[in-house]
């Protein structure tokens, strides 16, 4: 089921009377079948967008269609959605099995048909055996796939997930958002999750959709948002460790930072940002490449070394100190104060101009 | 160490204890020694000697007392669970508008406030034959006027109007327990719930009721007792000389014990006023004790 939104608008009244427009003219398509996902820090819209498709909020302004369908109107109970939430609000009196079948109750689906539909639901996502246990009875992991069974039991139009990892330990995490993968896989029903992490994002959406202050950045397949952003603000929300932005200049057709010539670009002469990914940066020490730097600090994890730089030594105050960090090959011997000098690839460089648009 | 830490703690609790002592411990003691008196008179101090059960014989078979039982058992029997879920409706409703919450949970606290004994005269003007706002409004359906509390009152036109004023005066407390209970639970079991296509009534009554179940027992378990002591409310209705359209006709168990007590100077009297309120101690023991079993099947949590 394809999920349309048309100028979507959702506007809350703070208690100073101040209008926050939590999610602001979103026009939106989300392809049917695919996994979403829907990333940016918190207080960037991504909830209320989802709650506004539930139907548990009412927008402001605009329309949702799910495919030709208008939604806006329609409370959610009709909307034929599954949501997990973020605390997965089981209801803690009911077992797993009650749980799950609550939703085909109220749908009054035969009573034969809605236990092995509720079995069959159970087993996909592994719970058969804990079908009588209370939801405090099982771990975080448990609870999750219960809620996502819950959701999912009346074969919904759309799966909503509200941060569905969040509150899992970081292996947990790992192994769910596989699980989470799987069954959008098997059941092939259109899933849109939230998140805040981005790596959690680019690592099982299909497409991602980048919002800030209720405004999408940008959409489209993960790698190709990491290899293309389209703002600065992209740029440094996707990666970890985070882009490197420097202060730079165009002159005479040149890339330059701090004076280092770094690259070219055929363009009138401005002051611009450049953003340098970490993994950007190839030793060229025999050459003598233009641009270098003295390392502050060398940490090496595994196969990995990161370099942690800092170019304005101006700065007093420790903190107030940028830093940038390189990632490099650990086979190069490299210690603190060593001068390294670097080329970049061009396709990791990313220019923007002032307002942090990308040039 | 240990010790000065007991002892410190004994002090702290003193102030309690003492107050217990006096008035719960020793008149509950005292009252099984004189229900145990035969022929007892407490201004001579004389009795004709001890029989343990001498005098709950003489009021089990005593006709009034049977009619106080029976009463105080239908008060208890039928207010309790009207109220309780006359309380979880209103309160589930407050909840639904939430900008007139305030207002009309004040209202619906006034009787809390006020005095069982003036609500019971107030309701006794309403129940008038002739002038009351309850025949009143009955009229307007074409019903004739009912005499609720004169002289000629059916048993049961009395009980109804008995129990509306103790079902009425029971909801403040419920309402504002129930209120409070309900902003505790999570509103997203709500929203999952709207998600799952549950309608109104499935909601209350398979998420609404089961989290509020730890407050529904406490609060049954309170409105019982406090509905087998039922007293001030058949004084304010009918004077507490008559109990009654017809004398004693809504006697209750502390009803019962007050009249007997009163009548000390007969010789045994006092005896069986002590015989009737440790009967009554029984029974509330008893059913806190069955409530308190059966709802441990039923509570979650």
């Amino acid at each position: 089921m394809e999920i349309k939104m048309v100028n979507l608008t959702k506007i809350f009244i703070s208690k100073g009377k101040k209008e926050v427009h939590a999610v602001d003219h979103v026009d939106l398509v989300i392809p049917s079948g695919k996994l979403i996902g829907l990333l940016g820090p918190s207080g960037c819209g991504k909830s209320t967008t989802l709650y506004l498709i539930a139907g548990l909020l009412r927008q402001t302004e605009g329309q949702i269609y799910f495919g030709e369908e208008e939604m806006s109107e329609t409370p959610p109970e009709k909307r034929g959605i599954g949501l997990v939430f973020q605390n997965y609000a089981l209801y803690p009196h009911m077992t797993v099995r009650e749980n799950i079948l609550f939703p085909l109750e109220n749908l009054r689906v035969e009573k034969e048909e809605a236990k092995k539909r509720t079995y069959d639901m159970a087993k996909l996502v592994g719970l058969e055996e804990m079908l009588d246990r209370k939801p405090k009875e099982l771990s975080g992991g448990q609870q999750q796939r219960v809620a996502i069974a819950r959701a999912l039991v009346k074969t919904p139009r759309v799966l909503l997930l509200d941060e569905p990892l969040s509150n899992l330990d970081a292996r947990l995490r790992l192994q769910t958002r596989e699980e989470i993968k799987r069954i959008q896989r098997e059941t092939k029903i259109t899933t849109v999750f939230v998140t805040h992490d981005q790596e959690e994002a680019m690592s099982i959406s299909d497409e991602i959709v980048v919002m800030k202050d209720g405004v999408i950045q940008q959409m489209g397949e993960p790698q190709a948002v990491y290899d293309k952003p389209a703002n600065l603000f992209v740029a440094k929300f996707l990666g970890n460790p985070q882009i490197n932005v420097f202060d730079g200049e165009i002159k005479n057709k040149e890339i330059l930072i701090e004076g280092m010539v770094v690259g070219k670009k055929d363009m009138p002469d401005q002051k611009i940002f450049v953003g340098v990914r970490p993994e950007a940066f190839v030793v060229d020490n025999e050459n003598q490449a233009s641009f270098r730097f003295k390392v502050d600090l060398v940490e090496t994890i595994g196969r990995d070394t990161t370099l942690i730089f800092d170019m304005q030594d101006d700065s007093e105050n420790i903190l107030d100190k940028k830093t940038f960090k390189a990632i490099i090959d650990a086979g190069f011997r490299i210690k603190a104060d060593d001068i390294v000098h670097f080329n970049i690839k061009p396709d990791k460089m990313h220019l923007f101009d002032l307002n942090g648009n990308i040039l | 160490m240990e010790k000065k830490n007991n002892l410190r703690a004994w002090l702290y609790l003193a102030p309690l204890l003492i107050l217990m002592a006096v008035f719960t411990f020793y008149p509950l003691i005292n009252a099984f020694i004189v229900s145990s008196y035969k022929g007892y008179l407490p201004l001579s101090g004389t009795a004709d000697g001890i029989d343990l059960f001498y005098n709950y014989g003489v009021i089990l078979k005593n006709p009034l007392f049977k009619k106080a039982i029976i009463n105080t058992f239908i008060i208890a029997g039928v207010s309790v669970p009207v109220s309780i879920f006359l309380s979880l409706l209103i309160a589930v409703s407050l909840k639904s508008i939430p900008k007139l919450k305030g207002l009309f949970q004040t209202i619906y606290f006034l009787p809390y406030v006020t005095n069982t004994i003036a609500i019971g005269m107030a309701f006794a003007f309403m129940f008038h034959e002739d002038y009351g706002v309850i025949n009143l409004i009955l009229g307007w359906f074409g019903v004739s006027p009912v005499n609720w509390l004169g002289g000629t009152a059916t048993y049961a036109a009395q009980m109804i109007a008995l129990l509306i004023l103790t079902i009425w005066n029971g909801l403040a407390f419920k309402i504002l327990v129930f209120t409070s209970g309900l902003e505790n639970i999570d509103k997203q079991y709500y929203d999952a719930a709207k998600i799952d296509s549950a309608s109104k009534w499935t909601v209350f009554k398979r998420i609404t009721v089961p989290l509020l179940s730890p407050l529904i027992l406490y609060i049954s378990i309170t409105s019982v007792i406090g509905a087998l002591k039922a007293y001030n409310s058949v004084v304010g209705l009918f004077g507490d000389v008559k109990l009654g359209a017809q004398n004693n006709s809504m006697i209750t168990i502390v009803a019962f014990v007050y009249q007997y007590k009163d009548g000390y100077t007969d010789k045994g009297y006092i005896s069986y006023a002590a015989a009737a309120s440790i009967i009554l101690f029984f029974i509330t023991a008893v059913i806190s004790i069955l409530q308190t079993i059966v709802s441990k099947k039923r509570v979650h949590y």
